[in-house]
C-alpha cells in the first residue's frame, strides 16, 4: 500500500517535471513568451484531451498530469466529451462547470491576496 | 603586438562564450524539472489526503486539489515567495495550476495604485485572460463536435 503510494509520487515527480521541462525548452531555444506557453500548453491539453490521449496520462501519474496547466486543459475538454453524451446545452456548459472550482478559486482568491498584499517587485 | 597570452586569452574568452550559455540552459531544465515535478508531487499529496481522510473522489477531489494549489500559489506569491521561486525554476513554476494564480495574483498587485476596479480587478486578467478565452472557446468547440459526432453517428 506505502510501495504504492511512493510510485504514485514518483510518477507524478518525474511526468509533472517532465512536462515543465518541455516549457523550459521552449523558454531556451525559441523566444515564446511564459504567457504564450501557458496558452499553448493549455490548447495541447484540450487537444489531446479531445483525441482521447490525455486521459492514459492522468490514469498513469495524476497529479503529474493534472496539476502542469495542460490538466487544466484536459479537464476542460473532458467535461464538454462527457456533456456532448447528454444535450447539446450540456455539450456548451460542460467544459466550464468542470473547470469552475479553478476559475472559481483563481478569480475569488487572487482578487483577495492581490488586495490583502503589497507588491514587492520594486523593493528587489 | 600580438603576444601569445593575448592569443590564450581571446581563446579563452571565445571558450566560455561558447560553452557558458549552454551549461546555464541544461542547468536550467534541471531545475525546471525537479521544482515542476515537487509540485506535482505536492498536488498528488494533497489528492492522497482528500482522498483518504476526507473521502472525496473523481470530479470533486480534483476540483478541491487545484483549488488549493490555486490557493497556495496565490498566497505565496502575495508573500513573494513565488516569484523568487520563478527565477530559480523558470519553466517549473510557470506551468504548474500554481503558475496560474501566479499570473493572476502578480500584475494585480502591481498595479494596485490605479484603484480596486481598473488597477487589480482588471489587471487579473492580463495573462489569466488569454487562458480562459482559449480554454472556454475550445472546450465549447469540443462539445459541439463531439455533440455532432455522438448524433451521426
Amino acid at each position: 500500500m506505502i510501495i504504492e503510494l511512493i510510485i504514485m509520487l514518483i510518477k507524478a515527480f518525474v511526468v509533472g517535471g517532465g512536462i515543465c521541462t518541455i516549457a523550459q525548452l521552449l523558454i531556451n531555444y525559441t523566444k515564446i513568451t511564459s504567457g504564450k506557453i501557458l496558452v499553448y500548453f493549455l490548447l495541447s491539453g484540450v487537444i489531446l484531451q479531445a483525441l482521447g490521449l490525455y486521459q492514459y496520462l492522468v490514469d498513469f501519474a495524476g497529479a503529474g498530469a493534472t496539476v502542469p496547466i495542460s490538466g487544466f486543459g484536459y479537464l476542460l475538454a473532458d467535461g464538454a466529451m462527457k456533456g456532448a453524451k447528454i444535450s447539446l446545452f450540456n455539450a456548451i456548459t460542460g467544459g466550464v462547470s468542470a473547470a469552475s472550482m479553478g476559475i472559481t478559486a483563481a478569480i475569488v482568491f487572487g482578487y483577495i491576496f492581490a488586495v490583502l498584499f503589497k507588491s514587492k517587485s520594486k523593493k528587489n | 603586438m600580438k603576444t601569445s597570452a593575448d592569443c590564450e586569452n581571446k581563446n579563452y574568452l571565445e571558450y566560455v562564450k561558447a560553452i557558458s550559455p549552454k551549461t546555464k540552459e541544461k542547468r536550467s531544465l534541471f531545475h525546471a524539472f525537479w521544482v515542476g515535478g515537487v509540485i506535482c508531487m505536492i498536488g498528488q499529496i494533497l489528492r492522497m489526503i482528500y482522498e483518504s481522510l476526507i473521502g472525496l473522489q473523481g470530479d470533486e477531489l480534483a476540483s478541491y486539489v487545484s483549488m488549493t494549489m490555486i490557493f497556495l500559489g496565490a498566497f505565496l506569491t502575495g508573500l513573494g515567495v513565488y516569484d523568487r521561486i520563478g527565477k530559480y525554476a523558470g519553466g517549473g513554476s510557470i506551468v504548474p495550476i500554481t503558475g496560474f494564480a501566479n499570473s493572476v495574483v502578480s500584475p494585480a498587485m502591481e498595479f494596485k495604485t490605479e484603484g480596486y476596479i481598473y488597477g487589480t480587478a482588471a489587471k487579473m486578467f492580463i495573462i489569466a485572460g488569454p487562458i480562459i478565452v482559449f480554454g472556454v472557446a475550445s472546450s465549447v468547440l469540443v462539445g459541439i463536435l463531439y455533440f455532432i459526432g455522438y448524433r451521426v453517428f
